[in-house]
């Protein structure tokens, strides 16, 4: 599915993305970890076309997406920080990205699942972080994309929220959709995701699934496992 | 690149600043319509202060919408639209609704004034004309700065130097120096220097077509005995229409190494 080959990023001095190889096969939930400043939002802006990288290539489904941006129709993206213009109202929002996507979209249930009907008519300005939050979710997933990139979903959300946001994970799972998470909750990675991809001074440390990170680091908890990669040791 | 025009230029449209300018301009007109009593008298009046104020307002809109919907910038960024289609679209939904705002604002005096029935009319239509050309050229060029800049406050600095320089400083220093070089030929350089300048060209261009000599000044002047009155207006004009095509070729590319 995607296809990442000796991809660089530098900004100013500061080497973030350093030769990073990756291939993401079709199909599954990829957890990017790794610490801070690590690269993972460098990583996904690459894939989106937002960050454009000093050398490397980038290929979904064999053509690459570099200066390209067509095939952005085929991937959602939830943003770290859900930051919408705040004169705008949630229900203008939602009108207005349907309209410069040309798919269908099918924001109705998640609204309904997010209980977001009582602030549709509200400005984002007005709203809390989580409920920004929450229509930052219904933007993402009310289109029907192959390809679903999340940014630190779980900021913001309450309990109930964030249950349905695993529920809705989990639904994408099963149609066979790609999703690659960026996290710090290692109990969310524990819970949902097949596959760990570590990142660390701009490389990809370790991939592999959860089990197969315990048994390499020697640990039973996965916070200890992630934790003992960020020193180095063991790999 | 439609919709994202429309839609800056709504937005635009529903802020309080539109209404401001809008307003702004709309009492200017009656104002120097009262105390003048003359369409003529008028237009002069108001060149000098179109001149300097829609440089101002175009730069200070300019800077202040890009990084304000920085945020929505970037969740169009994600969508599949091209980066130039995004920022293109932003940049003509402010200047088309500035430019709105001058139009209306300014259209409506002098229309219930009696326009039509005065022989200012093409005055007139020139003078909202280059009004119009000024607010394309200096949402350009703030575009220019704020892509360059990922400090505000940077951002704004620069914005407001640059107005402060080709508004102000620059006649002043042209004027040393051709006290200073006074003793040469200085055609050629007082040609140069304007055309480097928009509002020193605008200024020239709307003062040759009024045909009033003592405001021409030197360079207005040399303007009109090198190319005489069409042929000034005419280059002139170009000169400002390459004053917009540059700096928008400048945002588009800038863009394609710029990272969000």
């Amino acid at each position: 599915m995607i296809q990442i080959n000796n991809l660089h990023k530098k900004f100013g001095k500061l080497t973030v993305l350093d030769g990073l190889d990756l291939e993401i096969k079709s199909g599954g939930i990829f957890a990017i970890l790794g610490p801070n400043g690590s690269g993972k939002t460098t990583l996904i802006k690459s894939v989106l076309g937002m960050v454009i990288p000093n050398s490397g290539e980038i290929k979904i489904d064999d053509k690459s997406v570099l200066k390209q941006w067509d095939y952005r129709n085929q991937i959602n993206y939830l943003p770290q920080i859900a930051n919408f213009p705040a004169n705008l109202t949630v229900n203008e929002l939602i009108a207005m990205v349907k309209n410069l996507r040309p798919k269908e979209a099918n924001e109705k249930e998640l609204i309904s699942l997010f209980d977001l009907k009582p602030f549709l008519d509200k400005k984002l300005g007005n709203l809390s972080g989580g409920t920004k939050q929450k229509v930052n979710i219904v933007l993402t997933f009310m289109f029907d994309s192959d390809l679903i990139i999340l940014d630190e979903p779980t900021t913001g959300l309450d309990p109930i929220a964030l249950i349905h946001l695993k529920e809705i994970i989990q639904q994408e799972k099963e149609k066979d959709k790609t999703l690659l998470i960026t996290t710090h909750i290692m109990s969310l990675v524990e819970e949902i995701a097949d596959k760990i991809v570590f990142l660390l001074d701009g490389k990809i440390y370790f991939t592999g699934s959860v089990n197969q990170l315990k048994i390499q680091t020697n640990q039973t908890n996965l916070e200890h496992a992630i934790a003992n990669l960020m020193t180095k040791e063991n790999v | 690149m439609f919709k994202i025009l429309k839609y800056s230029f709504f937005d635009l449209m529903r802020s309080r600043w539109s209404y401001v300018y809008f307003a702004f301009y709309l009492i200017l007109g009656f104002v120097l319509l009262f105390l003048n009593n003359d369409v003529n008298k008028a237009i002069i009046t108001l060149m000098n202060i179109i001149i300097v104020l829609t440089p101002l307002i175009g730069t200070i809109f300019g800077v202040m919408y890009y990084y304000n919907s920085k945020e929505f910038t970037e969740l169009l960024l994600a969508q599949p639209i091209k980066r130039s289609t995004i920022f293109m679209g932003q940049y003509l939904g402010i200047a088309i609704s500035l430019t709105f705002s001058l139009i209306l604002g300014l259209g409506i005096p002098f229309l219930l004034y009696g326009l039509f029935k005065s022989t200012a009319i093409f005055d007139f239509g020139l003078l909202l004309l280059v009004g119009s050309f000024l607010n394309f050229i200096f949402v350009a060029l703030a575009f220019n700065i704020a892509l360059s800049n990922e400090n505000k406050i940077k951002g704004f600095g620069y914005a407001i130097l640059l107005w402060l320089f080709l508004a102000v400083i620059y006649d002043g220093v042209f004027l040393i120096s051709l006290v200073m070089f006074n003793e040469y030929p200085l055609d050629k350089l007082a040609i140069t220097a304007t055309v480097f300048n928009p509002i020193d060209l605008s200024r020239i261009l709307i003062l040759l077509k009024l045909d009033i000599s003592a405001l021409l000044g030197y360079t207005g002047a040399v303007f009109k005995k090198f190319f005489g009155t069409n042929l000034g207006l005419f280059l002139s004009l170009f000169v400002l229409f390459l004053w917009v095509v540059f700096p928008v070729w400048r945002i588009n590319r800038k863009l394609r190494k710029k990272d969000f």
